[in-house]
């Protein structure tokens, strides 16, 4: 029994009246981990009790620390009825395990209730005692450190970059479970909560198991997903990729507690004999089960998913470099003969990192996907979750086949994902092929830091983009000239990927969001005629999507696509598409064609000149965006290039009708030869549709870019002013019989209008840009589309922005928003514990009393927090004190981007990941659909803030809200949300207060900012 | 396609100031749109009404869910639902609590009851401010009093403390606090010229010199039972009002006083002769007032009295305000000199309020 867990229970403040006739309440709190429940005295009437309890002590496994969610119920005391639940708070004790990490857990919780929602808050304090364990067969991967982030995180250095770990854990959903019928909404949710808690502790530590074995540290890019099968059960699984991380301050390289590998592994998950053929569609099987992948260069051949290829075969190609990470991997300990094939299964050469070191990339192929419709049962025996394991193990095999075909070892920017309506699910999986540097995958050859390899002169900054395949032997027809950049390799003309755009790539001008967006009908069906009917279309929509997401490029005048994500989601009688990825002129490679358009029957006069028109509209298009994304590349000429010359005749015709066989798509060649510019076929008013939505996007307003990779290419003078924010919107369609047309353009307007709706929102923070612009959609009900959007919006000096016109309004704004964020800072309260509600200080004496807050002079201030920062200085900077100063809440900044601008990250505290269900029986009466929300995403933000802020954290870098699942019943009054969002809580320290800590004035980080715009221009 | 539901959260909340004094003003969300755009908001920025729409619904939303942050503002310093600036905060505070002069004229000295609340609708009528920011001026008025009411010590301080809110507004409060407490009456025509700043003017002085926190350090008293220090007026001071009456009803003193008066003033004064043959009627209401005070009714007419008894007659002579305040400093001072004239202090803690406010009171 390795480890002592001490809680203590302070105070509460805000609770709700829970007694009418007194208008107060008697509350006393349970404290229960595993088994053991500890209570405090009843506090008698009163909204803000202060128990002070004493500490409560469990001696408990590590297995079960790592496991538990530590569970505090508040709880309001009845001598003669029951006594009546106020509220609970479940706290992950998880970033307490790790030595680096938090060293307590302290701060105020607000008490959360699923019908409720937040009532009032308790300060809890929760520390502790890990004792030294011995015992190597243990079952616990304590000390493991875990990162949503999907780069090495900020203070970090990677020592080996081991590779790809996976596992999923299913249970019975409590939703659905027999007893559900007979208990009340909130206890049914407080199971499922509680359920999903416990999974995914358990899924963590093992996880955490595989990554001690392959002697690692840490676990990077950790995606954790709920898949919520209804009947059949709960699916919690999460990928990532393991690491031996060195932190930069210390030297010493970090060895994990146990770092023997112990063989007697209970059980290996993929040691079933692989069969790589099981998942060839055949006749057999009764579900037919396709699987997709396209290349960078518009090929959509079935060649390439070649799911028979000899997987343990190298690539064919002539790049050397393809098996060499394969052979020199860190399983070497584990390479025996007997589990060869287990080895060959489990090596996924996949890196769930979007971002990399210096070097460590080497080509990039393309984008590799795979699907696969697969019928959901139920799951018999959730100990053994071998029908799950072995569907994602078959998309795997495919992604890494596909990677193989295009002479790739690796695959970076992994991600997997599901779609679920009723009984059927979509698995898709999806990374992009790249040839690595070995150097990073292997053990005891490394031996200087990454800062070394930093400062190493890069042969290449074009090199990402060179073709890893043979030219002699490609994998599908592309069009490949002499690298723009260095002249001597080939390159594709344009390039999809699913990573963030590698730091030393040349890019010319800004990057913008492009989305491809696109609906098919279909019928309603059950079971096996229904997973065939999604079977079918998906091939259409994916060639759809990519036909979209290729005219909108090239409408942009660019010529590569990053962050690449694509979104299939089945409802009951329709399928959405919905791709977004950033794209860039990639200086490396060759400038791209226009779109020209042909029509189908030239003798019309009107008709051509319709063309005609259309024609002028979209090159006058291009050379906008052209403009307003400033690409203007280096004229170059083609003979120095030798790029073949292009041959205008040839144009490859397009087939776009629906009603074609399958088995024609196979036929389908989506690669357009030699040829200068791409061709649009006006056949028929489905095309002449597209051609109009292509048109009909608008750009953002001027001062506003967005991106869905990290940062924007193209802007790199960020102010410290930031600003996560989600939105959601549902809406109804409105007529029964829908075409596809109809439908397009209902979803086209949806996701424009909220981008309008966010760039209206947002105006005070021009000149900016939205970065990590996540879209998801899902479809609730028959004619309901939801779309959630995260994203942040980040403020960049103007200096080196575009040539607006409103030159002075912008500056007068930013301006006056960068003071908002100066306010923003104010301190937190060192004292956590008391209660006193503070007026506001006359303002003379604002200054005195910020400072005397903290009780520490502001010059010292930063250097502690450079230490083991104890309880409640999250927040310490406090230089500028706004008129109201004194309150308790300490600011805490969220943002899905890896860092914070104007910031240095000093310290991860570990990894915040919630689940939380809310449900409400009187909808109308909280606001509608809108008001349940809108409170319900509002509260998620504070506990999470507030997690964050008990951790001594003032920031959570990498959030995503990974899923948010409303279910309406307005007939009811009934609505019920799930919410899943994670994220790695960190402290920050602003860098303007790193370089100049004595001053005090508020400005500083105004000016400090502007420098630094200036220094990088 | 209608939209079924449509929000957004940002982890710091987003506060449209124009489109929180549309909310503060009691506008429907139909009406604010259509204000916006009327604002020109559009065409600088390009949007349509349909964002339009969205943006005012989704702020409307946020001000609703604060609004019950705001009946108790150390409440919303101290919440963790929503992360809003500290100078954001400040200025939801002091903006909700913000009220128009119009709705306060109308509801200055009245109890702050049901009974008024029903007249809302009047007042609305009347004064063309909507029925909801009435509602909501009201409210506040009548929270800020209920929470200050049974409170010890300085009600600006109480106010700040408990709502804080700025120095100015808190003294507006605290004004409004002590004339609904007072039942001061401020509505009959003869006091329509008068604005709600000369009130509170007033009402300052008054807390400041009249009431049992005016007397200092006497709250040592065990007796916890005493009444609101800074609410109410000091019944023994009222009491003791009594004893001026001397003043006037002893004829050998008036006279004195007159002469002592009229010798200081003479050729000083522009309208000197008014001011001798008025000299005995002034100082009758002025002195008048000051006895009557320990009646309820009396008190509750101390400014139609004040208006009556000593501005309207002088008004009606056209003194100019420099007179009033030559005329009203010696009129007090020469008490002094009234040997014998046993109630100094009482006079001095009588006519420097009344001094103040009779100056502040004296215009067109």
């Amino acid at each position: 029994m390795p480890g002592k867990l001490k809680v203590k229970i302070v105070a509460g403040r805000h609770l709700p009246v829970m007694d009418r006739a007194s208008d107060l309440t008697d509350a006393f709190v349970e404290v229960k981990f595993g088994n053991t429940t500890f209570k405090t005295d009843v506090y008698l009437k009163s909204l803000n009790p202060q128990w002070n309890s004493e500490w409560f002590k469990f001696e408990v496994d590590d297995e079960d620390l790592q496991d538990e969610p530590l569970q505090i119920t508040v709880l309001d005391h009845d001598t003669y009825s029951a006594n009546d639940a106020i509220g609970k708070v479940y706290i992950d004790i998880d970033p307490l395990l790790y030595s680096e990490a938090a060293t307590v857990i302290s701060g105020w919780f607000p008490i959360y209730d699923t019908i409720h929602g937040i009532r009032g808050e308790i300060n809890v304090v929760v520390k502790v005692d890990l004792f030294n364990d011995l015992n190597r067969f243990r079952q616990s991967s304590c000390g493991v450190k875990f990162f949503c982030t999907t780069s090495i995180p900020k203070c970090y250095r990677a020592v080996i970059i081991h590779g790809f770990v996976e596992e999923l854990v299913v249970n019975e959903d409590p939703e659905y479970q027999w007893i559900d019928r007979i208990r009340t909404p909130r206890a049914s949710n407080e199971a499922r909560q509680r359920l999903i808690s416990l999974m995914s502790g358990e899924l963590q530590r093992k996880i955490g198991l595989k990554v001690l074995e392959m002697r690692g540290n840490a676990v990077v890019g950790y995606l954790q997903c709920f898949d919520l099968e209804g009947e059949s059960g709960l699916v919690v699984r999460a990928i990532g990729t393991a690491c031996t991380l060195d932190k930069l301050s210390s030297p010493a390289a970090f060895l994990p507690a146990c770092n023997s590998p112990s063989k007697e592994m209970k059980e290996i998950p993929f040691n079933e004999d692989p069969n790589p053929n099981t998942h060839s569609s055949g006749p057999s099987t009764p579900l037919k089960n396709q699987t997709y992948s396209f290349s960078p260069s518009k090929s959509y051949s079935r060649q390439s998913s070649s799911s028979d290829t000899d997987l343990s075969l190298t690539p064919k190609t002539g790049m050397g470099s393809g098996s060499a990470g394969k052979e020199g991997g860190p399983f070497k300990a584990l390479l025996r003969q007997q589990t060869q094939s287990a080895l060959e299964q489990r090596e996924f050469p996949f890196f769930t990192l979007t971002a990399f070191p210096p070097g460590f990339l080497v080509h990039v192929g393309g984008v590799v996907s795979a699907r696969s419709v697969k019928l959901l049962d139920r799951i018999h025996n959730p100990d053994e979750p071998e029908t799950r394991d072995a569907w994602w193990a078959e998309i795997r095999q495919e992604i890494k086949s596909h990677a193989k075909a295009l002479g790739c070892h690796a695959v970076v920017g992994y991600s997997e994902s599901t779609s679920i309506c009723e009984e059927v699910c979509i698995l898709s999986a999806s990374g992009t092929a790249a040839v690595l540097n070995p150097r990073f995958l292997q053990d005891g050859t490394v031996e200087g830091c990454l800062e070394q390899r930093l400062e190493e002169n890069l042969p290449t900054r074009c090199g990402f983009c060179h073709i890893p395949y043979d030219e002699l032997n490609m994998p599908f027809p592309a069009h490949l000239t002499y690298c723009y950049n260095c002249r001597k390799q080939k390159v594709p003309d344009v390039l999809f990927t699913t990573i963030d755009l590698p730091t030393d790539a040349t890019v010319i001008g800004k990057g913008c969001l492009i989305q491809a967006r696109l609906c098919r009908l279909k019928k309603k069906a059950q079971a096996e005629a229904n997973a065939t009917a999604i079977s079918n279309l998906l091939p259409f929509m994916e060639y759809e999507v990519h036909t979209q997401l290729m005219n909108k490029l090239k409408l942009k005048g660019m010529n590569a696509l990053f962050g690449l994500r694509i979104q299939i989601t089945v409802g009951e009688n329709m399928l959405m598409g919905l791709a977004s990825a950033t794209g860039v002129y990639l200086a490396a490679l060759p400038t791209p064609g226009g779109i020209q358009i042909a029509g189908k029957t030239p003798n019309d006069g009107s008709y051509e000149q319709h063309i005609s028109h259309m024609q002028k509209k979209i090159n006058d298009t291009i050379a906008k965006n052209k403009e307003l994304y400033e690409i203007s590349p280096p004229e170059i000429s083609e003979e120095i290039i030798g790029s073949p010359i292009p041959e205008p005749r040839q144009r490859s015709r397009l087939l776009r009708s629906q009603s074609e066989s399958s088995d024609e798509v196979t036929e389908l060649d989506l690669s357009h030869g030699k040829k200068d510019a791409f061709v649009l076929e006006i056949d028929d008013t489905d095309a002449m549709e597209d051609v109009h939505s292509l048109l009909t996007d608008v750009p953002p307003p001027s001062g506003f870019y967005s991106c869905n990779t990290e940062i924007m290419p193209g802007i790199n003078n960020w102010t410290s002013e930031i600003q996560m924010f989600t939105s959601v919107r549902v809406i109804r369609l409105s007529s029964l019989n829908l075409t596809n047309q109809a439908l397009n353009k209902n979803f086209n307007d949806l996701c424009e209008n909220l981008l309008k709706s966010l760039y209206f929102k947002l105006r005070s923070m021009i000149p900016c840009c939205l970065c990590h612009v996540n879209f998801t959609v899902s479809l609730p009900e028959d004619e309901l589309i939801q779309v959630t959007v995260t994203a942040v919006a980040i403020t960049f000096d103007k200096n080196q922005a575009l040539q607006t016109t409103k030159t002075h309004v912008e500056k007068s704004l930013q301006r006056a928003s960068t003071d908002n964020e100066e306010l923003l800072q104010f301190p937190l309260e060192l004292c956590s514990d008391s209660l006193s509600s503070h007026p506001l200080p006359p303002a003379k004496e604002h200054l005195e009393s910020a400072s005397s807050n903290s009780g520490i002079p502001a010059a010292q201030r930063a250097v502690t927090v450079e230490k083991a920062s104890p309880v409640g200085d999250g927040n310490f900077r406090n230089r500028s004190a706004p008129p109201c100063a004194n309150s308790t809440v300490g600011v805490v900044k969220m943002t899905p981007l890896s860092f914070i601008p104007g910031a240095k990250i000093t310290k991860y505290l570990g990894i915040i990941n919630m689940f939380f269900i809310r449900e409400t029986t009187s909808l109308r009466e909280e606001g509608g659909v809108s008001g349940f929300l809108h409170a319900f995403i509002a509260e998620v933000f504070a506990m999470v803030r507030a997690h964050v802020a008990a951790l001594g954290g003032n920031a959570v870098v990498s959030y995503i809200m990974k899923q948010c699942v409303f279910m309406e019943n307005p007939n009811k009054n009934q609505a019920q949300c799930l919410i899943n969002v994670s994220g790695d809580a960190v402290v920050f320290v602003r860098e303007s207060d790193l370089e100049v800590v004595s001053t005090q004035q508020p400005t500083a980080n105004c000016q400090s900012s502007c420098t630094e715009g200036e220094v990088t221009t | 396609m209608t939209s079924e539901l449509d929000i957004f959260v940002g982890n710091t909340t987003l506060i449209d100031e124009d489109v929180y004094r549309l909310w503060l003003d009691g506008y429907s969300v139909t009406d604010a749109v259509a204000l916006r755009v009327r604002s020109g908001i559009l065409e600088q920025t390009g949007a349509t009404a349909a964002v339009l729409q969205s943006d005012t619904m989704d702020h409307y939303r946020t001000f609703h869910m604060l609004e019950r942050l705001l009946h108790a503002p150390p409440k919303l310093l101290h919440q963790l639902i929503f992360q809003i600036p500290p100078s954001r905060q400040a200025l939801l505070i002091e903006r909700y609590y913000a009220f128009d002069e119009a709705f306060v004229r109308e509801v200055l000295g009245k109890k702050l009851s049901k009974g008024t609340k029903k007249d809302l609708d009047d007042i609305s009528t009347k004064t063309g401010i909507t029925l909801k920011s009435c509602r909501r001026q009201f409210d506040n008025f009548k929270r800020v009093f209920k929470v200050v009411e049974e409170m010890r010590g300085s009600l600006v301080d109480n106010i700040q403390q408990h709502f804080l809110l700025s120095d100015r507004l808190a003294r507006d409060y605290a004004a409004i606090v002590f004339f609904a407490n007072n039942r001061f009456e401020t509505g009959k025509k003869k006091l329509q010229y008068l604005s709600f700043g000369d009130f509170a003017f007033c009402a300052e002085l008054m807390i400041q010199n009249w009431t049992l926190g005016a007397v200092g350090e006497a709250p040592t008293v065990p007796d916890s039972q005493m009444d609101d220090m800074d609410m109410d007026l000091d019944k023994e001071f009222l009491q003791d009002l009594k004893e001026l009456k001397v003043l006037v009803a002893d004829k050998d003193l008036l006279d004195l006083h007159k002469s002592l008066v009229c010798t200081a003033l003479r050729g000083k004064l522009g309208v000197f002769s008014e001011m001798e043959a008025n000299f005995k009627n002034l100082s009758r209401g002025l002195v008048n007032v000051a006895a009557k005070l320990t009646h309820n009714k009396d008190v509750r007419d101390l400014f139609v009295d004040l208006v009556e008894k000593f501005v309207e007659p002088c008004r009606s002579d056209h003194w100019p305000l420099s007179d009033v305040r030559f005329f009203l400093n010696q009129y007090s001072a020469s008490v002094h000199s009234l040997d014998g004239f046993r109630h100094q202090t009482l006079w001095d803690r009588y006519m420097g309020t009344l001094r103040g406010c009779l100056l502040r009171l004296y215009h067109d």
